[in-house]
């Protein structure tokens, strides 16, 4: 009975599920949130409105998405991973269409209760195409220069919308994590070399086409102190912020520089600065080992997984999650240009908390049906 | 199949951690930046963060008041209301100041203007409204301040001088510092806007005195220079009071004499402190025209008169001493044992050196040197020169103080001139003739001194031959510094004062209508009447010289210089006449009655209080 329920696991009840939940990886995405919720009650001067609460409401609407996605099958997921995709896809281009309608940037969609950013949903849609399409590729076959249009073009197609929209950001984050699923799926390392090449040879044309807005953001990022009450201001205020904050921290609340609105989008991408300012280098150590421990659990995940799909969306989650992480702190500690990009599960916005955690819900479904079998090209699921 | 499967396992579990592990290491670059920034860099960024926060904003402390000797003010602070609006505390900007307009007079154009102002300012910034309330308008706004929500009414103090034009020229007058004035001094205080430094006078002298140490307070204040808190506050120190030498009684009455004449200054010293008791200017302008903004129009008329009214006369006047010289001429004689009172000369109305002709006013026949002094005749004293020379002369009026500042403590003192051979070649590249050394020997040529050196010469005349120098200031709880000799003879100090004994007192005596009317005491003196320009040949011939229809400008300088009581000099008195044609006429009389106020008041007598500086 005990070996029939470990191979055909599909099978336990809802409890059961429960019980095998990976409660390591839902106690830590859990606290990054709480953690979050502090972030903003500080961020409003010591009070819930006007971001607190709202963050509160989202986590826990999050958590219960998170835990539902986890209880499907994964084999459910897996069917409907290309639809996932599509759906985005024509968001995205939906978006697109509006922006040139409304002859300005658009990035959401209004459902009303929130707003929907069809480029985030792409990050978990991405993931879970490229995680399906590789699953059933034989190693031989990744090899194939050939093999590889499909997968390119699914990411290159909505990376490109993203950009128009226009969102550096985001693009950069939506091939990073493409690349990372083709390198992880088997792609030659040489081939890898060889984009790279062609990227940088690339660059002067793409520098061309960026916007006057995205140069300057590049321009400032090189040298912040030429204009240091325009678009450098950002930069300044929250190394001014960071670095005064020194080992402790100048204690919650405290933070003069984002209290006293000198440290500007606290509540959104610059929200790490001000947990930075009042916490320190301790604190901000602590989030940051919070987070390696989110992927550090993700790979484990992955790695026990029996199935190839279950091991790319996870690491794919992962890789979507670190690269979050890893551009949000760079930017806020002056590594690299301000790209808008926030920082999940802390900063102030709805559409990355809930993606975030959907991709999470995922993961944990991949760990509950870790030794589910999917044949290579299913018939019947 | 499942070999494949195995392999792909294997190549993915190889990369998954491969992948984990750049993950680890770009989250430790990560850290490493945050040590960076937070702990290796942290002190400076900790400053830039302070220096985000706190405001140092300056307070200007009152300044220090000014008293004359015996305590009355002579500068003082005035509180000057103002009204201000707060915008974000008014519940409508535009109906406020509609009510306000009802208590204080506001028309459409103020109204309109501080409307703009104040939507291009911050909602936390006051706003100007009006300065200057009187009383009335103070009442009314404050009455009313409950139904004004946003309005502030508070005072600024300005700088006021109760005696005005009487003492422009002593006491200078406060004004916003200029570049030069912020260059040339560190003391933030001048860098504030409503800050006022000392221009001229005592308000110069002694700015460091008055204007007190700014008081500090520390705010912090948010991105938008919102104040969140008061850190700290420093009060920083009002400013000293200075008391002055001066006699405001004195002064006024000084003033009011000098008043009767077109131009005139004089200086009231004590012969043996130094102490300078009235210098008085006449005409003056009225200082607090210089606070708030002056016109035009009546800066060029203050400008462009003749009668100087901007300029200190007492010390930036340089006139020829002309006959109140003759006593120097005389003491070089005596001291270099050329002559004895003894000495007698024949004046026939002239003398001759070469081709030249030197005049008298006129013949005094044999004469010796207490007639000299006291008749004024100018034969004796031509001879007198000749045989002292006009670097024996030069030497003498030196030790008198004449031909540079005294060091009085305000700023702007003339030099005066005493001309010397060696001066005459390096400046003009000519030699010294023999004919202007008689000039020099009546104060004539190019002699000049100002009042105020004049009356220093004759307190040194009569003091026992020391070296007094004059001063408006002194700290009272250090004793007055020792004043060292001259070095001339008291003995033939006495010839001299015998002779100025008689000028006034004696029937012939040039001031002997002017003398004294007090039973006990006398005063001793000197008329000089001095050449404004050379008199021709054919003037002297036709009598033009003398008539009074002559152009004002035209006219002689009159001069006189005195000393009272003779039995005890105590006071030196200078004064000059522009263009009063008559030393004996003009200035005699104006000093005697300057000198019967001094006796009658006796100002040294009053004591400096030493619980003032």
């Amino acid at each position: 009975m005990v070996t029939q329920a470990r191979i055909r696991p599909a099978e336990l009840g809802l409890v059961e599920k429960l019980g095998q939940l990976n409660w390591a990886l839902v106690v830590a995405v859990g606290l990054l949130g709480s953690i979050g919720y502090l972030v903003l009650y500080s961020a409003g001067g010591g009070s819930h409105e006007p971001w607190a609460w709202r963050h509160g409401i989202r986590l826990a609407f999050g958590l219960c998405v998170m835990m539902a996605v986890a209880l499907f099958d994964i084999r459910f997921w897996f069917r409907w991973a290309y639809v996932v995709y599509a759906v985005a896809f024509v968001m995205l281009l939906g978006v697109e269409v509006a922006g040139a309608l409304n002859k300005g940037a658009q990035r959401w969609i209004d459902l009303g209760l929130f707003q929907l950013q069809p480029s985030e949903v792409m990050k978990v849609g991405l993931v879970l195409c490229l995680a399906r399409y590789f699953h059933s590729a034989y190693l031989d076959e990744v090899k194939r220069l050939f093999f590889l249009a499909v997968p390119l073009a699914a990411i290159a197609l909505p990376a490109v919308l993203v950009l128009k929209q226009p969102d550096l950001g985001t693009s950069l984050m939506l091939i990073a994590c493409g690349a990372a699923l083709l390198f992880l799926a088997g792609v030659r390392l040489w081939k890898f070399a060889l984009a790279i090449g062609a990227v940088t040879a690339a660059l002067p044309i793409a520098w061309a086409s960026l916007h006057d807005y995205q140069r300057q953001r590049v321009l400032t990022f090189l040298d912040p102190e030429t204009d240091p009450l325009g678009a450098g201001y950002h930069i300044i205020q929250s190394k001014i912020a960071l670095g005064s904050g020194g080992i402790w921290g100048k204690g919650f609340l405290q933070g003069s520089q984002a209290q006293l609105s000198f440290l500007p989008e606290k509540q959104t991408d610059f929200a790490f600065t001000m947990l930075a300012e009042e916490t320190g280098f301790v604190g901000a150590v602590v989030v940051l080992l919070l987070c390696l421990s989110v992927i550090a659990l993700c790979l484990v995940v992955a790695l026990r997984c029996n199935h190839q799909f279950g091991r790319l969306l996870a690491m794919g989650i992962a890789v979507n999650f670190f690269l979050y992480v890893m551009i949000n702190v760079a930017m806020v500690t002056g590594l690299i240009p301000v790209v808008g990009v926030p920082l999940p599960m802390i900063s102030y916005g709805g559409t990355a908390m809930l993606t975030t955690l959907f991709g999470f819900g995922l993961v944990l479904s991949i760990d509950v049906h870790y030794t589910t079998n999917i044949p290579r090209f299913p018939t019947d699921l | 199949m499942q070999h494949h499967a195995a392999d792909r396992s294997k190549s993915f579990t190889r990369r998954a951690l491969l992948v984990g592990a750049a993950q680890t290491a770009l989250f430790g670059l990560l850290a490493g930046r945050l040590w960076q920034l937070q702990v290796d860099q942290s002190p400076r960024y900790a400053l830039l963060a302070e220096e985000n926060r706190v405001n140092q904003r300056l307070t200007v402390p009152p300044r220090g008041r000014i008293f004359d000797r015996t305590g009355v003010v002579l500068a003082k602070n005035t509180p000057s209301y103002r009204v201000r609006i707060v915008r974000e505390n008014t519940r409508d900007l535009a109906a406020t100041l509609a009510s306000l307009a009802r208590l204080i007079p506001l028309d459409e154009q103020q109204i309109a203007g501080i409307l703009q102002t104040a939507r291009t300012q911050r909602a936390f910034v006051p706003v100007l409204v009006r300065e200057g309330l009187d009383w009335e308008e103070v009442a009314a706004v404050a009455v009313h301040s409950p139904h004004l929500p946003g309005v502030v009414l508070d005072s600024t103090l300005l700088r006021a001088y109760p005696h005005g034009e009487v003492l422009a020229h002593v006491l200078g007058y406060v004004g916003p510092a200029n570049s030069d004035e912020q260059a040339a001094d560190p003391d933030p205080l001048l860098r504030l806007p409503e800050f006022r430094v000392g221009k001229n006078g005592i308000e110069q002298s002694y700015d460091h005195l008055l204007r007190g140490r700014a008081g500090r307070r520390r705010i912090e204040v948010n991105a938008f220079g919102r104040e969140i808190r008061e850190l700290d506050v420093d009060d920083g120190e009002p400013g000293h009071d200075v008391r002055l030498s001066l006699d405001m009684e004195l002064q006024q009455f000084c003033y009011e004499r000098l008043s009767s004449e077109l131009s005139a200054s004089s200086v009231v010293i004590d012969v043996h402190t130094g102490a300078v008791l009235a210098l008085a200017s006449v005409p003056s302008f009225d200082p607090t025209a210089f606070l708030g903004r002056l016109s035009h129009q009546q800066w060029k008329e203050w400008r462009d008169s003749p009668r100087t009214p901007l300029v200190n006369k007492c010390i930036r006047g340089q006139y020829p001493p002309g006959s109140t010289f003759k006593m120097i001429v005389a003491l070089a004689a005596l001291e270099a044992g050329l002559v004895t009172p003894g000495y007698d000369v024949f004046c026939g109305g002239h003398t001759s050196l070469g081709n030249a002709r030197f005049h008298c006013w006129k013949s005094h026949g044999r004469l010796a040197l207490y007639e000299a002094i006291s008749q004024s005749c100018d034969v004796y004293f031509y001879d007198l020169a000749r045989r002292v020379g006009v670097d024996g002369i030069a030497a003498m009026a030196r030790r008198f103080g004449l031909g540079e500042p005294l060091g009085l403590d305000i700023p702007g003192e003339q030099p005066g001139l005493v001309p010397t051979s060696q001066w005459k070649r390096e400046t003009l590249g000519e030699p010294w003739q023999r004919g202007e050394t008689l000039v020099i020997g009546i104060g004539q040529g190019f002699m000049l001194a100002t009042p105020l050196q004049l009356a220093v010469m004759t307190a040194r005349m009569c003091n026992g031959g020391r070296a007094v120098t004059p001063w408006f200031v002194r700290d009272p709880n250090e004793p007055l510094p020792e004043v060292g000799p001259i070095g001339v003879a008291q003995v033939n100090l006495d010839h001299v004062l015998e002779g100025m004994h008689r000028v006034v007192n004696a029937q012939r005596g040039t001031a002997y209508r002017h003398r004294l009317a007090l039973p006990d005491t006398q005063m001793g003196g000197k008329t000089g009447t001095s050449q404004v320009r050379r008199i021709t040949r054919a003037e002297r011939a036709a009598g033009l010289h003398k008539r009074k229809d002559r152009p004002w400008e035209h006219r002689h300088h009159a001069l006189f210089v005195c000393y009272a009581p003779t039995a005890a000099p105590r006071y030196a008195i200078s004064v000059i006449v522009e263009h009063g044609q008559s030393g004996s006429a003009a200035a005699a009389p104006i000093a005697r009655d300057i000198m019967a106020k001094v006796l009658e008041l006796d100002p040294s007598g009053r004591s400096l209080a030493a619980s003032l500086r």
